[in-house]
């Protein structure tokens, strides 16, 4: 008898042994698959189903069908909802200066690739910003905003601008107040992208174009940026999802108000669905989708884009 | 080198330089000097509206011992570094296994999973909210630690899978061969030849992760409540709030909320930036 389970084991161990290859990367992966997918796969597609019912978070949920998508868009003789509408202006405002890092971080990333002393200090002193949380960033900038008693308020005071209420009481600049406080460290990531690009940049191309005598802003554009190439797509990339997340700031610094003006998407949708207003989370999920698919838009792009380099290389 | 370097101009453009260069840092840190200096003042000179002057007195010491033993800073601080150093550890080994399947074989689907993993790190975290909090409800793990790890864990395998993956990819091959041709198992191979390989990338991760996940502040609203488990981005604002309008204890608050990440950046700068920039150059 014995000598049968020794041939089974023997057998069992023979067969693992023949397929190791085949299988190894199963079992790797399955850890990790198994958390990702019961936090991030999953959940996404429970969103969507939650998107279509009417649900607190604790009774049961009844099936609405698209009514939740009707109301927050307008469909029918319903006007589209307000805050919705406020949410998506924001999120584009967001969207188009959030890019400005791009360029302002370029900016500073060639104003500080030198070699003088101390200049690595430097370097990751401007970095600095992105290092601390937003909530702390938000913090910082809400009282450097202060009405009456902060810098900001008093810098803007001496050229004769006041802006009544505050940068952040003010429902026509909170928006673009918070956007500059998101900028701050945004655009020290986006220098230290280029910092590490222009460190890399081929110093004989740029002797050879400097015989053919380019220079200044000719340079930049015709040798160095396209050598940055790299580096630009992947500023791109995290300063369009940061753009899209923004949630820490606009929590810490206004909550949505004044009046609702400084709502994005993705607050509207924390706001909906675990306010003290009450769990709405089918609406909740339905504003959660509308981002998804603002998002996915990019992200297949990203992909795509990844995809086009895999297929060049092993 | 692009710019010109600076020692080909002019002794004019040199000095101008010099002089630019730390008047610049300053325009760019003053929200942080600024809060740093509301840190020392006493209460005093925000009574008198003297904001933005010089302190009339130093108060540091006062200032931040209140922090660390009038509020429950220590605590979130405590739950902060509980929350962090667990996600760390499950993220990098989860992501260095999943990262090694994938760098390493050639299956059917290998590309379709990868982009899974990227996919998934790019979604809104709005997207997942409420099927988290359920999930994390179900589990009995609403405001508690282990709810908030286990997540993190899970969201931040995406990304680390994609730095892993490409990291695994660049590494020399003929390595991984030789060492089937020796009959090595597969295990082994993970373990005692690309494990080794891979340092500089663990710690690079690491640090990053570090940083990401001290200062997540939603999920930290999402899944917890109460200084029991909430970690210190969301203390600050039960802190604020036994403190309002108190800014020279607000600011000494937010400075030690801030330092841990911030310190851990500047040990470890290295890391942090290869990982940061990792695929920023060809």
């Amino acid at each position: 008898m014995s000598s049968v389970t020794t041939n089974g084991t023997r057998a069992e161990r023979g067969w693992y042994k023949r397929n190791e290859i085949a299988i190894t990367p199963w079992l790797f992966l399955a850890p990790a698959m198994f958390f990702f997918a019961i936090y991030v796969i999953i959940p996404i597609g429970q969103s969507f189903w939650i998107s279509f019912h009417q649900w607190d978070g604790l009774g049961e949920a009844t099936w609405v069908g698209t009514a939740n998508y009707e109301r927050l868009l307008g469909i029918g003789e319903q006007n589209m909802d307000r805050k919705f509408e406020v949410s998506f202006w924001n999120n584009l405002k967001w969207l188009v200066l959030y890019l400005l890092a791009i360029p302002m971080g370029l900016f500073i990333s060639l104003f500080l690739n030198q070699t003088v002393t101390g200049i690595r200090l430097y370097k990751s002193l401007f970095f600095f910003p992105f290092v601390i949380s937003q909530v702390v960033v938000g913090l910082v900038f809400s009282w450097f905003y202060l009405p009456n008693d902060g810098l900001f308020d008093q810098i803007t005071g001496l050229v004769g601008i006041d802006i009544k209420g505050g940068m952040l009481g003010n429902p026509n600049t909170a928006t673009y107040g918070i956007i500059a406080a998101g900028l701050w460290p945004q655009t020290a990531y986006c220098m230290i992208l280029y910092l590490t690009g222009l460190n890399a940049v081929d110093p004989e191309q740029v002797e050879a174009a400097r015989l053919d005598g380019a220079k200044g802003h000719k340079m930049l554009w015709y040798v160095i940026l396209p050598q940055l190439k790299p580096a630009t797509f992947i500023a791109f990339v995290v300063t369009i999802i940061g753009a899209l997340r923004s949630f820490d700031l606009i929590s810490v610094m206004t909550n949505g108000g004044p009046f609702g003006s400084t709502r994005v998407l993705s607050f509207y949708m924390f706001e909906e669905s675990l306010s003290e207003f009450g769990f709405r989370m089918g609406y909740g999920a339905a504003i959660a989708v509308v981002l998804f698919f603002i998002m996915l838009f990019f992200i297949v792009y990203f992909l795509w884009s990844m995809y086009q380099d895999e297929k060049g290389g092993r | 080198m692009f710019p010109r370097p600076i020692q080909q101009q002019s002794a004019g453009a040199q000095a101008g330089y010099q002089t630019l260069l730390p008047l610049a840092l300053i325009v760019w840190l003053l929200p942080l000097i600024a809060v740093f200096i509301f840190s020392i003042k006493p209460d005093a000179d925000f009574v008198n509206g003297n904001f933005w002057g010089l302190p009339s007195s130093f108060e540091m010491f006062n200032n931040y011992g209140k922090v660390f033993f009038e509020s429950n800073m220590p605590r979130y601080l405590f739950n902060s570094l509980l929350i962090t150093v667990p996600t760390v550890i499950g993220a990098v080994a989860l992501s260095a296994m999943a990262g090694f399947a994938l760098g390493i074989y050639r299956f059917k689907g290998n590309l379709l999973i990868f982009f899974m993993f990227i996919a998934g790190n790019f979604v809104p975290f709005q997207i997942l909210m409420v099927p988290v909090r359920d999930l994390t409800i179900d589990l009995g793990l609403y405001d508690t630690i282990t709810g908030l790890v286990l997540f993190h864990v899970a969201f931040q395998t995406g990304f680390c899978t994609l730095f892993m993956r490409n990291f695994i990819r660049a590494l020399p091959f003929p390595l991984i061969e030789a060492a089937r041709v020796e009959g090595i198992s597969e295990i082994r191979i993970f373990w005692y030849v690309v494990l080794p390989l891979m340092k500089p990338a663990l710690a690079a991760l690491a640090v990053l992760i570090f940083t990401f996940i001290w200062n997540d502040y939603f999920w930290a609203v999402v899944l917890t409540q109460g200084p029991d488990a909430q970690p210190v981005t969301a203390g600050i604002t039960e802190f604020n709030s036994q403190f309002r309008a108190a800014y020279h204890l607000m600011s000494a608050g937010s400075i030690v909320a801030a330092l841990p990440p911030v310190a851990m950046f500047f040990l470890m700068q290295k890391h942090f930036i290869a990982g940061l920039t990792l695929g920023a150059v060809k």
